[in-house]
């Protein structure tokens, strides 16, 4: 037999050595090797020493505390990358008409005052009217027409009725309520058309005009006794949509619905 | 719908976060690619910076330091190429003639003289595998070399440290494997 056949040992099984990364069974093969070579083996030692010295030498990096600039590179690239998510996020909400706009209305910046009262407004409007039988509405929905363009004039702007029926609610009527005084003075009526489905789960969207400085908030929830209301300014017109028979993400639904139709 | 905003702002903050959280290995790794204390974290910033700019490049699932290590890289290579203060990055290419150091005691300073003295290639090498345990396969997808330049790299790394440190002149006989 040659010498290379019983010495297949080559560089990289030796480094491999060093570090570790030798498979098992060829270990014990270089370490007989090595036996018989002692100047091979010195080298080898001297190469495992380097790696414990070299970790020696810089693992105490590991526990020094993070330079602030390095953690302030992080945060505001951390923002921009945010900001610029929900940029791409409001193109896209724009491009798809109000579609994913919706959501971008739950992330925008509240307007301070904006929308103040409208929820819990509409909360006790629904609380008072909903359990009517015989008088949930003043104006039928069969006179639809009419209680539009009645409650467009008394309001000031224009009211549409959404169209619920793909979310199972049909429209009941609707009447006319007293709102707060404006601070212009004069009376500032509020509409409130009602829906209910055909086990007569109800569900109220109540509409007022704002003072036009507030133009759009947040699109938000809150829950006023048993009612849960979302509610949302746009432009000049303040909407709430509330129910005490349908939870969170049921009412979520319909005001996605009604979003989208008064935003087509 | 409504989370999916929701969802991807928490993601880039959970993304942020390990980042964060692997700071103190770069940091380690650059402090002994480059040396000293602020020229390390001057790459790190760099690192840090355009990792971030380019995460979409990553690809979701593998090993996010490795793939921060070759950013490192890249930065470092532009750096050292654009203050040519270095040594060559060229495989070939110019190796100082550097004195022995020889003295018991002060072998750990001695070791980071040395390791200044080594091509930035072999260092680089030298310092993933035995700094920061990759595989020589992580290795050379990392630096984008074959993995039999990681294996001659690292040998001869070792050898020229081996060198420097207790005065034994760098073996010719190597058998080095492209």
């Amino acid at each position: 037999m040659t010498d290379a056949a019983r010495d297949p040992v080559t560089e990289p099984d030796l480094i491999a050595y060093v570090d570790g990364q030798l498979a098992e069974s060829r270990r014990a093969e270089v370490e007989g090797w090595l036996d018989t070579r002692p100047e091979e083996a010195e080298r080898i030692a001297a190469y495992k020493r380097q790696n414990e010295e070299l970790r020696a030498l810089f693992n105490p990096v590991i526990d020094e505390p993070v330079p602030a600039r390095l953690r302030r590179v992080f945060r505001r690239a951390a923002r921009w990358r945010a900001y610029a998510i929900a940029a791409g996020f409001m193109v896209l909400g724009l491009a798809v008409g109000g579609l994913l706009g919706w959501q971008l209305h739950a992330y925008r910046a509240p307007i301070a005052g904006a929308g103040m009262g409208i929820a819990k407004n509409a909360a006790v409007a629904h609380a008072t009217y909903s359990p009517e039988v015989r008088h949930p509405v003043e104006v039928n929905a069969d006179q639809e027409p009419h209680l539009v363009a009645w409650l467009s004039k008394r309001l000031g702007t224009n009211v549409r009725a959404p169209k619920l029926e793909a979310n199972g609610f049909n429209l009941v009527g609707g009447r006319l309520l007293p709102g707060d005084a404006k601070p212009a003075g004069g009376p500032s009526p509020v509409a409130q058309l009602m829906y209910q489905t055909q086990g007569g789960r109800r569900l109220t969207l109540y509409v007022r005009t704002e003072a036009t400085a507030n133009r759009e908030t947040a699109f938000r929830y809150a829950l006023e006794g048993n009612v849960g209301v979302f509610y949302w300014i746009d432009r000049n017109v303040g909407y709430a949509l509330s129910s005490a028979d349908l939870n969170r993400e049921e009412l979520l639904g319909v005001a996605n619905s009604v979003y989208k139709q008064l935003n087509p | 719908m409504d989370l999916l905003l929701r969802r991807v702002i928490i993601r880039t903050v959970d993304d942020g976060q390990r980042f964060v959280e692997l700071i103190p290995r770069l940091r380690r790794y650059a402090r002994a690619l480059a040396g000293d204390r602020a020229r390390a974290d001057d790459l790190v910033q760099d690192t840090l910076e355009r990792a971030w700019n380019k995460f979409h490049l990553w690809r979701p699932g593998s090993d996010l330091r490795a793939w921060l290590f070759t950013v490192m890289h890249n930065v470092h290579v532009n750096q050292v190429r654009a203050s040519r203060d270095h040594a060559s990055l060229d495989d070939e290419g110019a190796e100082m003639a550097v004195a022995p150091v020889q003295g018991a005691g002060l072998e750990i300073r001695d070791l980071e003289r040395a390791l200044a003295q080594l091509p930035a290639e072999q260092r680089e090498v030298l310092l993933l595998v035995a700094l920061e345990d990759l595989s020589y396969a992580e290795v050379a997808s990392t630096l984008g070399i074959p993995i039999g330049t990681v294996m001659s790299r690292l040998s001869r790394a070792r050898e020229k440290l081996r060198g420097m440190m207790y005065g034994i002149p760098a073996s010719t006989k190597l058998q080095v494997v492209k």
